[in-house]
């Protein structure tokens, strides 16, 4: 089963990764979640077809996906494999997100371990609605994370922009993640 | 915005750090602690036999009855806030205390009986009982539900359902020392009753809060 063999292998590769990014290895966490999107992706695009709903909203389930991925990984034990863990989080937002449009369906696990790598187009795609619920953040948080992920610029360039110290950056990128999350969740 | 935004967003924020489920469970339960200990010195206190009630075994079984309750409360409460997690096979630490009073209760219906059976069931502390187990959980429920927020169960009426049995264990863990009714079949009736309301009311609370 070359198949199986090369998805173990990948896995054991966002272990490695995850305990790395854990132990304070930006970089390597940067890497595991680009990693994971592509097979997100598939997944969450295979769980609505399979629930009968148009595949545009894939990428805000991607989205809220990795964003409960980051704020939930003090879960994640740094012993265990890191798949299922993660597998669990997105069926959970992608179960969440069929409900909220009143569908009530089965979301089968092996929609995301059995994506097999090299079937997943390299994209990136954007989404409505973490655009949507970041216009509503305090101002603050918004021009911080606007600066961070939009214009790519680092912690230290976005403190000197706004006059903050590079703490006060990290506490507003860290509270605007957060508030996002939320609002994705109660939208 | 897209996603290869949102990953960088992410990563500039790897440094942040949460504390794990466990201590911040330990933590809110220990802020909520004074507050049901509160209620209990200001409505119930300690009963005035307690130093003889020592002597009776049935009396200190209610404590090993509602802490067998409330610590395994707590280990599947911490289980369940990793998404991945099963009930499978956890269920069983659950019926300790259910076991515990099946054998308690045995025990009591072999000896020469000191109260007609009705007696012991009802005793004169039923209505206390109902009242000040659910009224000293409420602090502690609201303390777990805080805890097990910063978890992610796939689950959270079940995990909310866990946070309301281990509030209740700990609430009749200090009421057991203020009732003068020990017998099993007493504690087997009221505490359980009591214990049933809290882990619905944590139940239905959870699957709101505890979702993540």
């Amino acid at each position: 089963m070359h198949g199986e063999a090369r998805v173990r292998g990948r896995e054991d590769e966002w272990t490695g990764l995850m305990r790395s990014a854990m132990a304070g290895d930006d970089a390597a966490y940067h890497r595991l979640l680009k990693a994971v999107t592509p097979v997100l992706r598939a997944a969450a695009r295979r769980g609505l077809a399979r629930a009968g709903q148009p595949p545009d909203q894939a990428e805000d389930i991607v989205q809220e996906i990795l964003l409960a991925v980051h704020l939930k990984r003090h879960t994640w034990d740094s012993e265990a494999p890191f798949a299922p863990w993660l597998f669990a989080i997105a069926r959970n937002k992608l179960i969440d997100t069929l409900r909220r449009r009143g569908r009530r369906v089965f979301v089968d696990i092996d929609d995301f371990a059995e994506t097999l790598p090299g079937e997943m187009p390299e994209e990136t795609a954007s989404a409505a609605e973490v655009a949507t619920q970041l216009g509503t953040l305090p101002q603050r948080q918004r021009e911080v994370l606007q600066s961070i992920a939009v214009e790519a610029a680092s912690i230290k360039d976005t403190a000197a922009k706004f006059s903050m110290s590079e703490g006060a950056v990290r506490v507003a990128l860290h509270r605007g993640l957060a508030a996002l999350t939320a609002k994705l969740r109660d939208h | 915005m897209d996603t290869d935004q949102l990953i960088r967003s992410l990563a500039a924020d790897n440094a942040h750090r949460t504390p794990r489920v466990g201590a911040m469970l330990t933590m809110a339960l220990l802020v909520a602690a004074p507050l049901s200990i509160l209620i209990f010195a200001t409505f119930l206190g300690v009963r005035a036999d307690v130093m003889s009630a020592m002597h009776n075994p049935f009396f200190d079984t209610k404590f090993a009855v509602t802490l067998s309750l409330a610590i395994p409360a707590i280990i599947v409460s911490l289980h369940l806030s990793r998404p991945e997690a099963l009930m499978h096979g956890w269920g069983w630490l659950l019926l300790l205390p259910v076991g515990l009073l099946a054998v308690a209760i045995g025990s009591e219906a072999m000896m020469a009986p000191a109260m007609p059976m009705s007696m012991r069931l009802v005793g004169k502390n039923s209505r206390a009982c109902l009242m000040a187990i659910p009224a000293m959980s409420l602090p502690l429920l609201a303390g777990a539900l805080f805890g097990l927020r910063h978890g992610a169960p796939s689950r959270p009426a079940l995990a909310g359902a866990l946070a309301g049995m281990l509030s209740a264990g700990l609430a009749a863990t200090l009421y057991a020392s203020h009732c003068t009714d020990d017998s099993p079949l007493f504690v087997a009736t009221w505490y359980t009753i009591a214990t049933a309301v809290v882990t619905a009311i944590g139940a239905a609370v959870g699957s709101r809060v505890l979702r993540y």
